[in-house]
């Protein structure tokens, strides 16, 4: 267990972190602010992916599909009804609510390698529907949301998100509202079940724990992280397509994950801002990133399955959660 | 076209694409069955083999059917070449686990996709049949190519069959399959056995993708629909099991055939998937499989 000096610790760093990222609003160049405001959209993805593959153990091949269900959720009503922006985020999130729902309540009555064809069955079947409804999604080619449709009217001012300072500093707040309900999750009893399924199913069933609600629990929360994200990315950059139900956005969170460290609350941020430099840099000199991207998941399972902050944290971090 | 010649077409059609599954989806179940893990970079190797029978063909010169004859001994050997060699390399070294095996592969796929997009290029090319005849029905005419499709892949598919359960070789597998402790115990080189398996699942589906290419030209991104379908194919059939795998490969193809004539592909798609991913939830040990241990 830890102690309180510990808990104290974890905070700190977290609120620093936070900071961290406040302060390089103001500081960072053009172009590093714009990639690190849709870094910390995507990293919010790869933390409820997190939530699921790092801390109950469950390997899903379809978190594309919840990702996509906020994109779509909010993007639609957005761009066909004209909803304003703050019940947009929110018809986001109901959509992720009940994908996740649904998914979870099926999905989760198989284990092991059939829980991962499933989801990755359930998010084609997903991803195949945004393209046979084609005549409100436009299929591959996306939905580009107005700037004036971006904006919240609050009393006598306006907060629009097309502006690159609100955009980040929004961007920021959603990670941060995402970092401290990870933190709080596996820190609270819920948590700690969740990871005694990931290392012993059978004898957390045995131990009077109802295992089933607690993933479906668990699903459920991940599929509102990955929607919350996908809405916010809809509201924020103002492009809703399929590409972001397709598989590849399935394994992207996988690689940012296991490349931060699964399991680990910094982690997924530190994964996708790392990826996303290393395909940025090499896209300077070769087309190739699939390449990169292969090459990082082989290399990444043979030597480096517990990524950089969960190496840290075995060798000399120990109280990092 | 009355409504029964559309029909035979349906199921003309649908049987070639059954032939081609069939063979496909015999190799993922044959290293499901026998590895116990799941190779997501299956429907690449069916993407090498349509590539390489491209660039074979192209470097022979003379009749088509010269080169054709080529690319079907030579492209499915190269591709059983590159996977026992991704096998011993990788797959080896994380032990087989479930889940850093799905995501090695994961990455293999990555890598041969890119690899293909560089040297192959985006664009999706031809290839010439060996030959063209065509075989005149009562109401249409019909390629006598594509009929020469469903024949190969039957015998190719009696020939597997008979090496599984007749051979050495086939009583090796079933052993290590069986149980793999006891057959090492026995002094069956197990290690050997998986690299070989992994190559022959790898050589069935380049196998099959140089018999289709003729009718359906080769690109890069064109694995990822015999990849899902293969996996429907072997969740249906069950898992391990060769005429559940022969069987499914017939429902599947003939009913995606048809429901794809008469309405969208997409559809025909959608609710497929959407089928068998509740036959999974419902029925993990798929419509024609015994429940296992």
């Amino acid at each position: 267990m830890t102690g309180e000096g510990e808990a104290a610790r974890v905070y700190a760093l977290h609120v620093a972190v936070i900071a961290l990222l406040v302060a390089l609003n103001f500081v960072l160049p053009e172009y590093h602010h714009g990639v690190l405001a849709r870094v910390l959209v995507l990293a919010v993805f790869a933390m409820g992916y997190n939530l699921l593959f790092g801390y109950v153990g469950l390997l899903s091949l379809g978190h594309a599909m919840f990702f996509a269900a906020g994109l779509y959720g909010a993007g639609l009503p957005l761009y066909h009804l004209g909803w304003g922006v703050v019940p947009a985020f929110a018809g986001g999130i109901g959509a992720g609510f009940v994908v996740a729902l649904a998914v979870g309540l099926l999905a989760l009555r198989t284990s092991g390698v059939a829980f991962m064809i499933v989801t990755m069955m359930f998010a084609q079947v997903f991803y195949l529907t945004t393209l046979y409804f084609g005549e409100w999604t436009r299929g591959d080619e996306g939905l580009v949301l107005q700037q004036q449709a971006r904006r919240i009217t609050l009393g006598s001012g306006t907060l629009d998100l097309t502006n690159p300072v609100t955009r980040y500093l929004t961007a920021v707040a959603l990670f941060a509202a995402a970092l401290f309900a990870t933190l709080a999750i596996v820190r609270s009893r819920h948590g700690r079940v969740l990871v005694a399924i990931r290392e012993n199913e059978e004898r957390t069933r045995m131990l009077g724990y109802d295992t089933f609600a607690n993933k479906l629990t668990a699903v459920v929360i991940s599929g509102i992280i990955c929607a919350a994200a996908g809405a916010a990315y809809a509201l924020l950059f103002g492009y809703v397509g399929s590409t972001f139900a397709s598989v590849q956005y399935s394994i992207l969170p996988l690689l940012w994950v296991l490349l931060g460290g699964a399991a680990t609350t910094l982690g997924p941020l530190i994964g996708t801002l790392f990826m996303y430099y290393v395909i940025d840099i090499t896209s300077g000199f070769t087309s190739a990133y699939m390449l990169v991207v292969g090459a990082m998941l082989i290399l990444l399972v043979l030597w480096f399955r517990k990524g950089i902050l969960g190496t840290l944290r075995e060798r000399w971090l120990g109280w990092l959660p | 076209m009355a409504f029964f010649p559309h029909l035979l077409l349906a199921t003309l059609e649908g049987l070639v694409t059954s032939a081609v599954l069939a063979l496909t989806a015999l190799g993922l179940s044959l290293v499901f069955g026998v590895m116990r893990i799941v190779n997501v970079a299956h429907g690449e190797f069916f993407m090498l083999g349509a590539v390489l029978a491209w660039a074979i063909t192209t470097a022979v010169s003379g009749h088509p059917a010269l080169g054709f004859a080529a690319a079907l001994v030579l492209s499915p050997l190269i591709v059983g070449a590159i996977a026992w060699v991704s096998e011993r390399l990788v797959l080896r070294r994380v032990e087989y686990n479930p889940e850093a095996t799905i995501v090695a592969t994961i990455g293999l796929l990555y890598i041969i996709q890119q690899l293909a997009l560089t040297f192959y290029g985006p664009e999706a090319r031809p290839v010439a049949p060996p030959f063209n005849v065509r075989i005149q029905l009562p109401w249409f005419g019909y390629s006598g190519y594509k009929l020469s499709i469903i024949a190969a892949s039957a015998l190719l598919l009696l020939a597997t069959w008979l090496v599984l359960t007749r051979t050495r070789i086939g009583l090796i597998m079933r052993a290590t399959q069986y149980d793999r402790e006891t057959a090492q115990a026995f002094g069956i080189p197990v290690g050997r056995v998986y690299g070989a398996v992994f190559a022959l699942g790898a050589m069935l589906a380049a196998i099959a993708a140089v018999l289709i290419v003729p009718i359906q030209q080769a690109h890069y991104l064109m694995g990822l629909d015999p990849l899902l379908l293969s996996f429907i194919v072997v969740i249906i059939g069950g898992l391990g099991s060769l005429r559940g795998t022969v069987i499914a490969a017939l429902l599947i193809g003939v009913s995606d055939g048809i429901i794809s004539m008469f309405f969208s592909p997409t559809l025909a798609k959608i609710i497929a998937t959407l089928v068998v991913a509740m036959v999974l939830v419902f029925r993990p040990q798929g419509l024609f499989g015994t429940a296992t241990k």
